[in-house]
This record gives C-alpha cells, structure tokens and sequence, in this order.
C-alpha cells in the first residue's frame, strides 16, 4: 500500500518571483509528511507484520504439502481439492454457519431491539434493569458457555428439572445435534447487552416532535413503531446485522467450548477431541482452520479454510464500508 | 431510508379544544397505568431470563458435592469452603496471575500504540487517508484465524516463543484496529479550533496531543482501556494457540475449561470456578459503568 503524504494541493503561490515561499512550503510539506508517518508508525508496522505478511503467506501455503515440520513442497491444487470434496467437515460447517447468520442474527438483532425498546419506556427503576439487562454481556464467553453448559445439562441441570416440574419434554441441549445450535443461540441472546445499549441510544435520538405528530393523525402504537420508529434506527439495525453477520464468522469459542463441556472431553490435551461435537452440529470455519493445522498438522488445507474465511469476511466487511452507516464519515 | 410517515400536515387545531370529559380522563389515566404495568412485568420476567442463570451457577457452586449431583436447585448447607477448594486449585493462582499480565500489559500497550494512529487518521489531512481508514476496519472485521497459520510458524520457529504470552502481547505494541478506530471515531468530534490554538502557542505535534488532545479524549481512552482488558481477560482462541503447551502459561479462560475437565463431575466446583472467573470483569464493570456505556455506544456510530 502506498500512502503518500502531500498535504493541501494546490495552495502554494505559483508566482516565481517568490522562490523562497515555494521553498519554505516545500519544507511545511516535507515537515507534515514526516509527521504523519512517525504517528502512524506504530500501526504501518503492524498491519505489515501481523497483515500483510500473514496473508500473503497463507496464500502460500495454500498450495503447499507442509506439516510444520518436514520442508513445504509444492502440491498443486490439492489441498483446495481436499477441503472442497473430502475434508469430511466443510460443508456441514458452512450449513451450521448458515443456519447461525440466519436465526441466531435476526434473533439477536430483533431480541436487542426488543429490550432496547423496553428499557426507553421502563420508569421506574431503570437502572436496575438495565444493569441486570446488561450484566450478562460481560460474562466472559468460556465461563458463560460452561455455565450454561451446567445451566442445560440434561442430567442435573435446573432448566430441564424446571421443564420436567411443567410436564415439557427436556431436550438434551448441547448432547443433541438438534438442540445444540438453538442452545447456542440462547447463550448469544443472553448476553445482549451490546445490541440493548446501542439501540437504546438509536431510540433516544428519535426525534419526539415525529412521534407527536404521528399520535396527532391517529397513529396507534405499531403504526408510530412502524412509521416513525423503524425509519429512523433503520441505519443501526443495518449496523447490527452486518456486524452480527462479521461475529458469527468469527463465532469460535462458545461453539468449542459448548462442545468439549458437553462430550466430556474437556481436558489438557486437545490432540484427541475434534470440534463439532454433537455429530459435526457445532462446526464453525474457524474451528476448521484449528482442527487442520492444529490437530491433523494439515497446514495447506487449513490455509485454504482461512482464505476461504477471508474471502467471506472481507466480503461482508464492504457492505459496511459502502453503506453510509457513519462509519466513514470524515470532517471535510 | 427516508421517513414514510403517514401525512403529518399539522392540523389545524389541537384535538383538546373542547372540554375533555372526566370519563376520558379516568379512562386514560387507566390505560397509562395498565400500561406501566405491563412493561414492567415484561421488565421483570426479562431481568429474570438475565440473572437466573447467575443465581443458580451460584447457588451450586455452594451445594456439597453429593447434592450437586442431584437436580436440588437450593443447597442443603452452604459450602463456602468450595471457593477455598477452587482458589488452591493446582494452577489456579498461576493462571490468575497470567491473565492479569496479560490484559494490563496488553491494554497498556495498545493505548499507547493506538492513539497516536488514531489522533493521524482524525486529525492530519494526507493522500491515502481513506484507504489507511479502510486498512483499519478490514483488520478490524479480520477473524484472528484467517492470519493464524503463518503467525503461528513465525512465532514458534522465528522467535521460539510459543509457550509463553508474548505472541499474544507484543503485537498490541503495533495498534489495536477496533481501539484506532474507536478512538478515531470519538477524536473526529473535537474541534479543530482547540488544536489550531496550540499550534499557535507553539505546541508541536507530540505536545498538543498530550497536553490538548488527550486531556479531551479521556473518555473515550478509558471506554478503550476497558474494552482491550475485556478483551484479554476473555481471550480463549490465542491463550489455546500459543500458550496451551505449557501449563505454566495458561490464561483463566484456558484453565477453566481444563478445570471442568478435571472435575467433570463436580459441578459445584465447576460453578464456583466459573464465577471467580467472571467476578473481576463485572467488580470492574461497576467502577467503571458510565465509560463503558459510553464506549459501546461510540461503536454504534451514528446513522
């Protein structure tokens, strides 16, 4: 990438009777540049080092036969063939991975909205509730997946004690390849805190004036909701799913964690546990480049899972950078 | 989206001309109750969902270890001596301890590298500008995974550092990407009048944004220190990356699901563990709520 750093074009005097003006800005300029560069040093060197470098390299390796300890030899499309056709996991990882954009996103963004909405019209006691709203978004995700991993469990936990007490079936949860994405999807509800607080603040800014007028003509509460409200947040709903979308890409943790917990097999070693448990129904793309180059020592094809999660990623990322969500948004 | 509101023609007269009937009245006053009511029955039935599952990780990480073997949801004595039993734990102190260093050198290193970066990308006019503003929220939206592999190698074959925290600390001396641009975001809203007056006193660079910027920025600097703490203190993916193979390493995120390993059938000690875990992030939430609120806020830019 090349920055170069001039600094307001076209304002210096032209008039070549004033040779030392014209050298005084060249030096300004010169200065600026300088400048720039030392501020921005620190980052320059990081993206290069921990960026540029890596990515390039992953490129490389991709078409390489490497098991990090023999030398790299040259192996064609292979590994892309491998990942693509025989890799046993790939497909049904991106089907879960799907599956969570699909419910686990627009649970969470409608479920934010939701108790965005009900902490702008709680009167009393709010801050109570909004520090009980929030509080679980702080849990860090291994402690909060293990104890829903407790909360869930099907032998003593208190959720299907409670739902055996109403006479409903108790679903095995995180043991069930049927239950373990929607157990999921009520741990990332959980901790909403996130999308609550931003779209309170959206909610805040709605101008009351629009709502007046609106309850002047007649407008009932959902038409308000829908004619007032949804226009002016729709900007952040917009924000929330894309970046819902860029987590769930990332989504890791709880997905590993939930799994190891539940199959018993939490422990030192993670050389004999594969991710995914039950029956491959927690598989994310991350846990795939883990699982490649970390477990099967797979280093080609993990690379290939990792562009592949690259190209995903960077692709939702420009919806974000083209949509004018503020996110560019400079002074000038 | 542009506002679709049904015609808000201002109408010609307010509604309430005429005089309101005591029967409207009651029966407003009774909607408006029935009303606060309702949201905050539907307030409480939430803040239920929230905090149960704290409740009851709590209430058995104090059962005996036969009773939490059973589906009791209140325990028969109270067994303090869990959290004893946890704190002494074989690694336990050691893992506090390295996730301590971890998030306080980590987030010290990413304020300072960071600000500056962002202080350039708000405030300096240059070429390039947007597209370093573009660099920043791609590596931001990057899933650590995608860079793993080779960061991997370099670390372990080139530095032969793996088994220790240092792949994890020393890149936070190069920048955070969400800290430069949360940090950006808020440094784009000071007027640029408070920077030119500096200059015009004679401040340099370094010394305006110290002395001015800085000053300013607090806020928005605390709401970032607590985000990268957050952060490191939470950090599952490059604790099992670089540090799992050696046990005196281990980070509390690392080492807690290890320890339910080990005690696979002692939920109790489980839970208690699991709330020593979580305890120090929320006793920080509650010194530190307003920065926080804020900070989360900022990221949700505005529309």
């Amino acid at each position: 990438m090349s920055l170069a750093f001039d600094t307001r074009r076209g304002t210096g005097p032209t008039d070549p009777a004033a040779p030392s003006t014209q050298h005084l800005l060249r030096r300004k300029r010169r200065r600026e540049a300088a400048r720039t560069l030392a501020f921005l040093s620190p980052w320059l060197i990081g993206f290069g080092v921990f960026f540029l470098y890596p990515l390039i390299s992953t490129v490389y390796f991709s078409f390489m036969k490497y098991d990090g300890f023999s030398a790299p030899t040259f192996n064609g499309l292979k590994n892309w063939d491998y990942v693509f056709n025989d890799y046993p996991f790939f497909w049904q990882g991106l089907r879960n991975t799907l599956w969570l954009v699909v419910i686990m996103v627009s649970l969470r963004v409608a479920f934010g909205l939701g108790i965005g909405l009900l902490i702008t019209k709680i009167k009393s006691g709010v801050g109570f509730f909004r520090t009980a709203f929030y509080l679980p978004y702080l849990a860090p995700p291994v402690a909060a997946t293990v104890a829903f991993a407790f909360l869930l469990n099907p032998g003593t936990g208190p959720v299907n004690h409670f739902l055996g007490d109403l006479g409903l079936p108790q679903p095995g949860w995180f043991a069930d390849p049927n239950w373990s994405k929607p157990a999921l999807t009520m741990l990332a509800m959980w901790g909403i805190g996130d999308l609550m607080v931003i779209f309170m603040a959206a909610l805040l800014d709605v101008p009351k004036e629009q709502y007046e007028a609106a309850e002047l003509d007649g407008a009932g509460p959902f038409q308000r909701f829908r004619y007032v409200t949804l226009p002016n947040i729709s900007p952040i709903i917009m924000f929330a799913v894309v970046t819902g979308v860029i987590q769930t890409m990332q989504y890791y943790t709880q997905a590993i964690v939930a799994g190891k917990v539940a199959g018993g097999i939490a422990g030192n070693s993670g050389q004999q546990f594969e991710p995914g448990y039950p029956q491959g129904s927690t598989w994310t793309l991350p846990q795939m480049v883990y699982n490649l180059g970390f477990q099967r020592f797979d280093t080609g094809s993990a690379c290939v899972v990792a562009l592949v999660l690259f190209a995903i990623a960077m692709a939702v990322t420009s919806i974000l950078l083209r949509r004018r969500s503020g996110f560019m948004a400079s002074e000038d | 989206m542009t506002p679709s509101t049904p015609t808000l023609a201002k109408s010609a007269t307010s509604p309430g001309s005429s005089a309101v009937s005591g029967a409207a009245l009651r029966a407003a006053r009774r909607r408006a109750a029935l009303n606060w009511v309702a949201v905050h029955a539907l307030g409480i039935a939430a803040a239920l969902f929230f905090l149960l599952p704290f409740v009851f990780a709590f209430l058995t990480s104090v059962m005996t270890d036969s009773q939490a073997l059973t589906t009791d949801y209140w325990p028969s004595s109270w067994q303090w001596g869990n959290y004893l039993k946890v704190w002494e734990a074989p690694g336990f102190l050691t893992w506090w301890r390295n996730t301590l260093i971890y998030a306080g050198l980590g987030t010290l290193l990413t304020v300072v590298s960071s600000l500056p970066v962002a202080y350039a990308l708000a405030k300096f006019r240059f070429r390039g500008r947007n597209l370093a503003l573009m660099a920043v929220i791609s590596m931001m939206m990057l899933p650590p995974q995608v860079t793993v592999i080779p960061m991997y190698l370099f670390w372990a074959k080139q530095m032969h550092l793996t088994g220790t925290l240092w792949p994890l600390i020393i890149p936070m001396a190069f920048g955070d990407a969400f800290s430069i641009f949360l940090l950006r975001q808020f440094l784009m809203t000071i007027p640029k009048e408070y920077i030119e007056a500096a200059r015009i006193d004679g401040c340099g660079d370094l010394r305006t944004l110290l002395r001015v910027v800085l000053p300013m920025a607090r806020p928005a600097i605390a709401a970032v220190a607590l985000f990268q703490f957050f952060y490191c203190w939470n950090d599952y993916f490059g604790p099992q990356i670089y540090a799992s193979e050696n046990h005196a390493a281990w980070t509390l995120s690392y080492g807690l699901e290890s320890f339910k390993g080990a005690h696979h059938t002692n939920w109790n000690l489980t839970m208690a563990a699991t709330l020593l875990v979580m305890a120090p992030v929320i006793i920080l939430f509650f010194f530190a709520q307003k920065a926080f609120i804020e900070g989360v806020t900022l990221t949700g830019v505005k529309g």
